[in-house]
């Protein structure tokens, strides 16, 4: 089945949402909890991501029997080095965002570590697509 | 399989109403001819709907207290809420004394269990030995909660028995000891909740509870009332055994007062406990300790309690400092340190929100939902019977519900019907015709 969400950008306090969505419908189609507790993670990460830094976008998918396959896409300003925004502890979150708490520099090593698979495309001043997916079998 | 909850249905008073459908966390309610239907698999017991009933349809079915007379020895083990429930009455040993003259040969306090609970929660997780952010067992609805809708933090949750069930534990071996058969001795808790009723008459991670019933705060209440209004000062007997400690574990925050874990979060009412379980589950809270109670106000917010939770917590912080500073305390040593806390099994995951075994068939059915859901009002306005339009949508997948359920698509389906009706009409036989004006 194919899923899309839109994540709104600037709402700290509701972001998660298209998380939460997923995940119930993942715990409705009986997938174990370790993927689910991965799924959840990455995907949060992901989403705050979104919302952080490119003023929100829009989350597509599909789940098969074998795998789940999430897009997040989003038109904001892309990233500068990627290999840096990998780097543990690196972030680029504003002051606003890190006064909430976000911004600590862990989201992607953290979507990468509960990942099977993640690929970024990014374009500056066009835009980020990150590709995860997992296994499910 | 029996029932296996605690909160029932009045049918007389049941009016058929949404208030308890779209307040139940765990979407367990529906309504069908006009009554409200809890779903046995689905109710944690938490009691919201006892609370929001505005006809009192919904009752916890505890025990009554002639039951005690079944036992030559009876035990009573009051919850600390009951403590606060008195007006202007800051000695427990007061309320102790009066459950004596009510009837019972012993009293003793759960409170007292709660302390050596909350050592023995201190060093599991110090040593590692539970997923954190550690997850408090002490209310059964939220362990219900954790298995039904967040089973991937089900390592997190704390494998201890709740301090009900620890002192009733001590004082079986204790009276045992002084040479009272166990067929005897009955041991009765008095109960702010729904959910310790269950937790007791249907134990999940353990053989078998030593509760031997389970009575309604509201009940002892009423027939308390005058017993300590008659009582004197003298009449009072020393019979208290927690600390202030044991005592303020009723309320929210308590536990982890006690425990002294410096990083730990206390959430109290269960819209909350979601909110805090899904940032746990999504890896993003940086506790050690959650303490999370179904309740507003913690166990002082239980649907069985008489006093307003926050009228009942003011009154625990009085009882509190009368404990510190003036409490007199019985010594009597009932802790047996080599009596288990642990739990004798695991939770399981029971997957109760799947939709199918088959993991093909569960995404058919999704998509199917997703497909209904999208043509639905999306008001939730439970005119149907099921909380939300998506519940709806869910129902109708597993062949629980119609689509005409929904009073907007048979609105619709009736317009289309009069329509389709007014273009036959408008058909004749070309052997009759009208002319235009």
């Amino acid at each position: 089945m194919k899923f899309d969400y839109i994540v709104e950008g600037g709402e700290f306090i509701n972001a998660g949402i298209a998380s939460a969505k997923l995940k119930k419908v993942l715990k409705q189609l009986g997938i174990a909890s370790d993927i689910i507790r991965k799924v959840a993670i990455s995907m949060y990460e992901a989403e705050i991501n979104m919302v952080i830094h490119a003023d929100g976008g829009h989350i597509e998918g599909e789940i098969t029997p074998e795998k789940i396959e999430v897009l997040l896409i989003d038109k904001g300003p892309g990233i500068e080095d990627l290999d840096l925004a990998m780097t543990e502890g690196y972030s680029t979150a504003s002051k606003q965002a890190r006064e909430m708490g976000f911004g600590a520099g862990m989201g992607l090593p953290n979507i990468k570590r509960n990942s099977d698979h993640l690929n970024i495309s990014t374009k500056l001043g066009v835009g980020t697509t990150v590709h995860i997916s997992f296994k499910i079998t | 399989m029996g029932v296996l909850h605690s909160v029932t249905l009045d049918r007389e008073r049941c009016i058929g109403c949404t208030d308890c459908i779209k307040r139940c966390p765990t979407e367990a309610i529906r309504v069908r001819n006009s009554k409200a239907e809890i779903m046995d698999e689905r109710c944690i017991d938490c009691g919201m709907c006892i609370r929001v009933c505005k006809s009192n349809a919904k009752k916890a079915t505890t025990d009554s207290l002639d039951k005690i007379n079944k036992y030559k020895y009876k035990v009573a083990i009051p919850a600390p809420t009951f403590y606060t429930q008195f007006k202007k009455i800051r000695d427990p040993n007061i309320i102790l004394t009066a459950l004596k003259k009510l009837g019972f040969d012993e009293v003793f306090e759960v409170a007292r269990a709660a302390e050596i609970v909350t050592e023995y929660s201190k060093e599991i997780i110090e040593s590692n030995k539970v997923v954190k952010p550690v997850i408090s067992s002490a209310c059964p609805a939220i362990v219900k909660l954790v298995e039904m809708r967040f089973p991937s933090l089900i390592p997190n949750v704390l494998p201890i028995v709740s301090p009900k069930e620890a002192i009733a534990r001590y004082a079986r071996n204790y009276l045992l000891k002084k040479g009272i058969p166990s067929k005897d001795i009955g041991i009765f808790f008095i109960s702010p909740c729904a959910a310790k009723v269950t937790n007791s008459r249907y134990p999940q991670t353990i053989d078998k509870s030593e509760v031997d019933g389970i009575i309604s705060m509201k009940d002892v209440y009423l027939k308390l009332v005058p017993i300590i209004k008659k009582l004197q000062p003298e009449d009072v007997e020393v019979l208290q055994l927690a600390t202030s400690e044991g005592v303020g574990w009723a309320a929210s925050g308590g536990e982890g007062i006690a425990s002294k874990i410096y990083n730990h979060i206390a959430v109290d009412g269960i819209e909350n406990v979601i909110k805090i379980l899904e940032r746990a589950e999504n890896g993003k809270l940086d506790v050690e300790f959650i303490e999370c109670l179904a309740c507003t106000n913690g166990c002082l917010g239980g649907p069985l309690t008489v006093e307003n939770s926050f009228v009942a917590t003011n009154r625990m912080s009085k009882i509190k400092k009368y404990i510190n500073l003036k409490g007199k305390m019985r010594s009597l040593d009932l802790v047996d340190s080599t009596i288990s806390l642990d739990w004798d099994y695991n939770l399981k995951n029971k997957q109760m929100l799947k939709l199918d075994n088959d993991m093909s068939k569960a995404l058919q059915k999704m998509e199917s939902l997703e497909e209904i859901f999208d043509t639905l009002p999306k008001i939730d306005c439970g005119s149907c019977g099921a909380p939300t339009c998506r519940a709806l949508a869910e129902d109708i997948v597993q062949g629980n519900a119609n689509i005409e359920d929904c009073i907007f698509m048979l609105r619709e389906k009736v317009r289309l019907m009069a329509q389709d009706m007014v273009s036959l009409s408008e058909k004749m036989p070309p052997s009759i015709r009208y002319f235009d004006k």
